[in-house]
């Protein structure tokens, strides 16, 4: 291996020798998940005993969201915490004067996320199905499209989250745990889109993860796989990922003309 | 012909009304320790940033090792280094990982056997499984000059690399930086408040003051046009205006 790819890896080495030697940080990367589905769990079980006929459906509705949520969530803080990784330890004069290339750096912290987001979300999945009978992936393949686009919008709310923090600093760094949670109500996690009002309503249209839930309820509800939802999300999700992505790129260029790049951690 | 180590020609920078360097140019040759010396705030970081393509310059150019830094600055970063007590590599990976990560960004080929090959250059054996956050300033030092090496740089930009050293930790690292431009013959430039220090690594050193080249020469020239005893009083005289040209 060499190259770009050597490059890549050897950013991914770096924080999975970091996770080898810590097993609190692994833990942690679990910890939000399970607890949030088991919660959520003991919600639906109650619920199972108030409304019997809608039990089941209400339980499926509720655990999808939860765990699919998070899969947006863990995707969006583990490219945000990794960066930061690099900002607490004061590596960032390392690493932006290696031959690190930019995109290279986001191709490594994509990789982390997906490795956090995997630790995170998988025992959660698996737990929920051993304490309350409810397989995610009993909805068939399209899950794994359901992943796919919530973990491409987890990625390009990231880039604007680094973009703000190369730009302000440790100012900007609570948005790397909060940001996403800002969204929740506009993503549509539990409910219809139909249940927002109008004008707000417009502004989940633009969210991909509001597309993916309205899919989620459609393979949950009526067995079917809503092609146009899916489409949706994944359009908005390479609309997000560009702007984003610029907005990123720009900020890195920004931050060498100001000299922010000299004192990011401060 | 062989291109410069590094060649600045009217390097500027200006942040808003203040200008922090102005007009630096100087042309580094291969193989050769330069000194870059000056007070707080004489521009020397700001020059090392722009030399490191981590600072945009206002105006003039760098090309290091024949790649311009505005436009190929990649290329010419695998092929130097960078040491700073002021920048830090993870506390909690060991020094052979935090080794094997840089070895990984350089794309160094025979990764372990570089690594080995530092430990045993650099008295670093015994400490390449401790984490680098557990370490003294003595070994640190060895680990981000490892560091620094990891790649076989022809350039070589150091800043302060004997701060917080005791005289016998500092007089080893001199030592070993004199040995190894030697027998590498990586170009190096050195920032240092260390006068003795730059008086002996050093057979050229550029003078700033307020971002300003303020004079140059090597440090016998130098003490020998102030009519000083050492560098030091060179360094005082222009950092206190007291100049007077022989």
């Amino acid at each position: 291996m060499n190259g770009a790819p050597r490059r890549v890896w050897g950013l991914v080495y770096r924080h999975l020798a970091l996770y080898r030697r810590s097993w609190p940080r692994l833990l942690e990367l679990m910890y939000w998940p399970v607890l949030q589905m088991l919660v959520w769990g003991f919600v639906t079980a109650y619920l199972a005993g108030v409304q019997q006929n809608t039990a089941t459906v209400a339980a499926g509705v509720l655990l999808g969201g939860v765990l699919l949520w998070e899969v947006a969530l863990r995707s969006q803080m583990g490219f945000a915490l990794s960066f930061l990784e690099e900002v607490w330890s004061r590596n960032l004069g390392h690493i932006f004067v290696s031959p690190l290339r930019p995109g290279e750096l986001v191709a490594g912290l994509i990789t982390m996320a997906t490795l956090r987001m995997l630790i995170g979300v998988l025992p959660a999945v698996g737990l929920a199905w051993l304490l309350y009978g409810f397989g995610l992936f009993g909805l068939g393949p399209v899950v794994v499209l359901f992943f796919a686009a919530l973990m491409l919008m987890g990625w390009a709310v990231a880039l604007g989250v680094t973009a703000m923090i190369l730009r302000h600093g440790a100012g900007a760094e609570p948005l790397a745990w909060s940001v996403l949670f800002g969204l929740t109500p506009f993503a549509c996690v539990f409910y219809p889109m139909a249940t927002l009002p109008q004008p707000l309503q417009w502004v989940a249209q633009a969210i991909p993860a509001a597309h993916v839930f309205e899919g989620m309820r459609a393979a949950l509800l009526e067995g079917r796989v809503d092609g146009w939802h899916l489409a949706a999300a994944f359009l908005l999700d390479a609309l997000w990922l560009a702007l984003l992505g610029r907005v990123f790129m720009a900020q890195f260029e920004a931050a060498r003309r100001s000299g922010a790049l000299m004192n990011i951690g401060e | 012909m062989q291109s410069a180590a590094i060649q600045a020609e009217g390097l500027t920078k200006r942040y808003g009304e203040t200008t922090a360097v102005e007009s630096l140019s100087f042309t580094l040759p291969r193989g050769a320790t330069w000194g870059l010396l000056g007070g707080n705030g004489a521009g020397k970081t700001t020059t090392i940033a722009m030399l490191l393509g981590l600072l945009v310059p206002s105006a003039g150019r760098v090309s290091v090792l024949g790649h311009d830094m505005a436009r190929d600055r990649f290329a010419a970063l695998a092929r130097m280094n960078f040491s700073s007590p002021y920048v830090a590599l993870p506390h909690r990976l060991t020094v052979a990982e935090n080794l094997r990560v840089y070895a990984h960004l350089y794309g160094v080929r025979g990764t372990e056997a570089r690594i080995a090959e530092l430990a045993a250059a650099l008295q670093m054996e015994e400490i390449l499984h401790r984490p680098a956050g557990q370490l003294s300033a003595g070994q640190k030092t060895r680990v981000a000059l490892a560091k620094a090496l990891v790649n076989r740089p022809e350039l070589l930009l150091l800043d302060e690399p004997t701060a917080s050293l005791d005289p016998d930790t500092g007089d080893w690292v001199r030592t070993w930086l004199e040995n190894y431009r030697a027998e590498s013959g990586c170009a190096i430039l050195l920032a240092s408040h260390n006068m003795a220090e730059v008086e002996r690594l050093c057979g050229h050193v550029l003078m700033m003051k307020r971002g300003r080249l303020v004079d140059q020469g090597s440090p016998a020239d130098l003490v020998a046009r102030f009519g000083r005893d050492n560098l030091e009083d060179v360094f005082l005289d222009i950092a206190r205006d007291r100049r007077v040209e022989a």
